[in-house]
């Protein structure tokens, strides 16, 4: 690609300098904006009448629009200061590009990775606008909604207008509500599933740590290497490698603590109750936890969640499940890993009721406890740690009714609201 | 026999609960689920007030009342529109295309007898 950026990035810079738009210069040479925008980007690559028409329309010899002898960093640069979304005063010294390059490498470098990373995020924030635009499931999601609420509306301003009712159609209306509001508890949770749609986000924008744990989603949390004393294989590369690494090397500390064979017959002793098996061997809570969470399972083994998290509420760690919805950061703060902060090393156990009908029911066991050695020089740094199961359907007295995030959540007179939600 | 009113609508719970309310208001009310054939039913039928949903299967209802204002057998009914898109732009598209009346779901169920009996004459 790179060979390719230098031409189109000329004709940007070009066009600027110009003050003309994509469009009008796109218009006058006979080609579409999304085009040009393509061959401004790099990728499409022109040459013959094309090239001398637009060359003529930015009064340029074609030959200097051509492709030229810069190299990589420096056509970089020029792409990073083309990015400038405002122009820059005073404006970016183009002619001297070469010379930064050349007397500043790590800062030439530096800046043409952060051009070339708003590059990337830029077309991501176009891909998402596009798609809540466009998108069918969304559009989907929310027309059922929206029928939905209407159906149940007229249904129950009927039952409620007309006292007088018949039995018979008043069976019908309540029936009709009654499906109604499952459609609708569908729809929202599919809408909710949208929003969040962390399987849709593309590795460009994906943290280090999301990338290590899509790494170890792979691989069901279990790492049958590190279970026998070595380290696992197949790394991701870059940072999300060194997440993957620091998380074995706790994964190999609670192993060797409790070794897998005796640890899983422990568990099923105990009904898979963390606390029963915490105070049996001996061990910290939070360790008990993230090796249920490690476990490969098998017969009768339950499926388990398992959340982490510093005590700013930002996620470190998460082994997904369904209607664990706790985003990295801004999160519903009714969930119990949030409630052990408040007594730190009490382990906490209650039941975590997501909204709507038929929405999964958790049962959580969180604690929280320091995450490194006291230091007198330094606060705590606090971790806590919480393991779900899916528990019967409720919700019962003493549920924590949890949500995701307020924006998307339903439950309106919630006293741990921070803002309006988009639901109405 | 009341007054005839077209109902054009695909929710099946939507549909009862409108046709309970319009028929109770002494609508004879006539409905149909698809939006391919709907501008023909509602030529035949020739009812005094055609309901309509924006969101159809086979045919978008702003399409049907493009097709119904360019015949003129259908081009003075009026039509009360139903959507659930609630852009200025939908309004818009409605209002030029020839609706009579614009309503965003969900809609309360006076809301509409009203409309409806306004579209009417009273």
């Amino acid at each position: 690609m790179a060979e390719r950026q230098p031409t189109g990035t000329r004709i940007r810079e070009r066009r600027q300098e110009r003050g003309l738009r994509q469009a009008e210069l796109a218009q006058s040479v006979g080609i579409s904006p999304s085009y040009l925008n393509l061959i401004e980007h790099g990728h499409r690559r022109i040459g013959g009448k094309l090239l001398a028409d637009i060359a003529r329309a930015l009064d340029l010899d074609p030959v200097a629009l051509g492709e030229g002898p810069d190299g990589g960093r420096v056509q970089a640069l020029r792409v990073a200061a083309a990015g400038a979304v405002e122009p820059l005063r005073p404006a970016p010294e183009l002619a001297r590009a070469q010379e930064l390059a050349d007397r500043f490498p790590g800062w030439a470098a530096l800046l043409a990775r952060q051009g070339a990373r708003i590059e990337v995020l830029e077309r991501r924030v176009a891909e998402l606008a596009g798609r809540l635009t466009h998108d069918h499931d969304l559009a989907q999601a929310l027309h059922q909604v929206i029928s939905g609420v209407t159906a149940i509306r007229a249904a129950s301003d009927i039952l409620a207008e007309n006292p007088d009712l018949d039995r018979d159609w008043q069976g019908r209306f309540l029936q009709n509500i009654r499906t109604d509001s499952e459609t609708l508890a569908e729809a929202s949770r599919a809408l909710v599933r949208f929003l969040e749609a962390p399987e849709r986000a593309t590795a460009a924008s994906r943290s280090p740590q999301e990338e290590a744990e899509r790494w170890l989603d792979a691989r069901d949390h279990h790492l049958p290497e590190v279970e026998v004393g070595g380290w696992p294989s197949g790394l991701p590369d870059g940072p999300a490698g060194s997440a993957v690494l620091a998380w074995s090397r706790r994964y190999a500390a609670d192993a060797a603590r409790l070794p897998l064979e005796p640890f899983a017959a422990a568990a099923r002793e105990a009904g898979y109750d963390p606390a029963i098996l915490a105070r049996a061997l001996d061990e910290p809570f939070a360790r008990v936890l993230r090796r249920l969470a490690s476990m490969p399972g098998g017969e009768g083994w339950p499926a388990m969640g398992l959340v982490i998290c510093d005590s700013s509420g930002t996620v470190t760690h998460l082994r997904a499940f369904d209607g664990l919805d706790l985003p990295r950061s801004g999160g519903c703060p009714l969930w119990p890993l949030h409630e052990a902060f408040a007594q730190p090393g009490r382990a906490v156990r209650a039941f975590a009721a997501l909204p709507g009908q038929g929405a999964p029911r958790l049962i959580c066991h969180a604690v929280a406890v320091p995450r490194e050695e006291p230091d007198p020089d330094m606060p705590p740094l606090m971790e806590g740690t919480m393991l779900v199961m899916s528990a019967p359907p409720g919700p019962s007295v003493g549920d924590r009714l949890v949500g995701p995030t307020c924006r998307i959540c339903p439950r309106q007179a919630c006293p741990a609201r921070r803002e309006p939600s988009i639901l109405g | 026999m009341g007054r005839r009113l077209l109902l054009i609508e695909d929710e099946p719970n939507i549909i009862e609960a409108l046709s309970f309310i319009l028929t109770r208001d002494g609508w004879t009310v006539h409905t149909h689920a698809d939006g391919a054939t709907a501008a023909a039913r509602v030529k035949s039928g020739a009812p005094e007030v055609v309901v309509l949903d924006a969101m159809l299967p086979g045919r978008s209802g702003f399409d049907i009342l493009r097709d119904l204002r360019a015949d003129p057998a259908t081009a003075q009914v009026p039509v009360l529109m139903l959507t659930a898109r609630g852009q200025d732009k939908d309004r818009d598209l409605a209002l030029r295309l020839g609706a009579t009346q614009y309503m965003t779901k969900p809609f309360a169920n006076a809301e509409v007898v009203a409309e409806v009996r306004r579209l009417a004459g009273g």
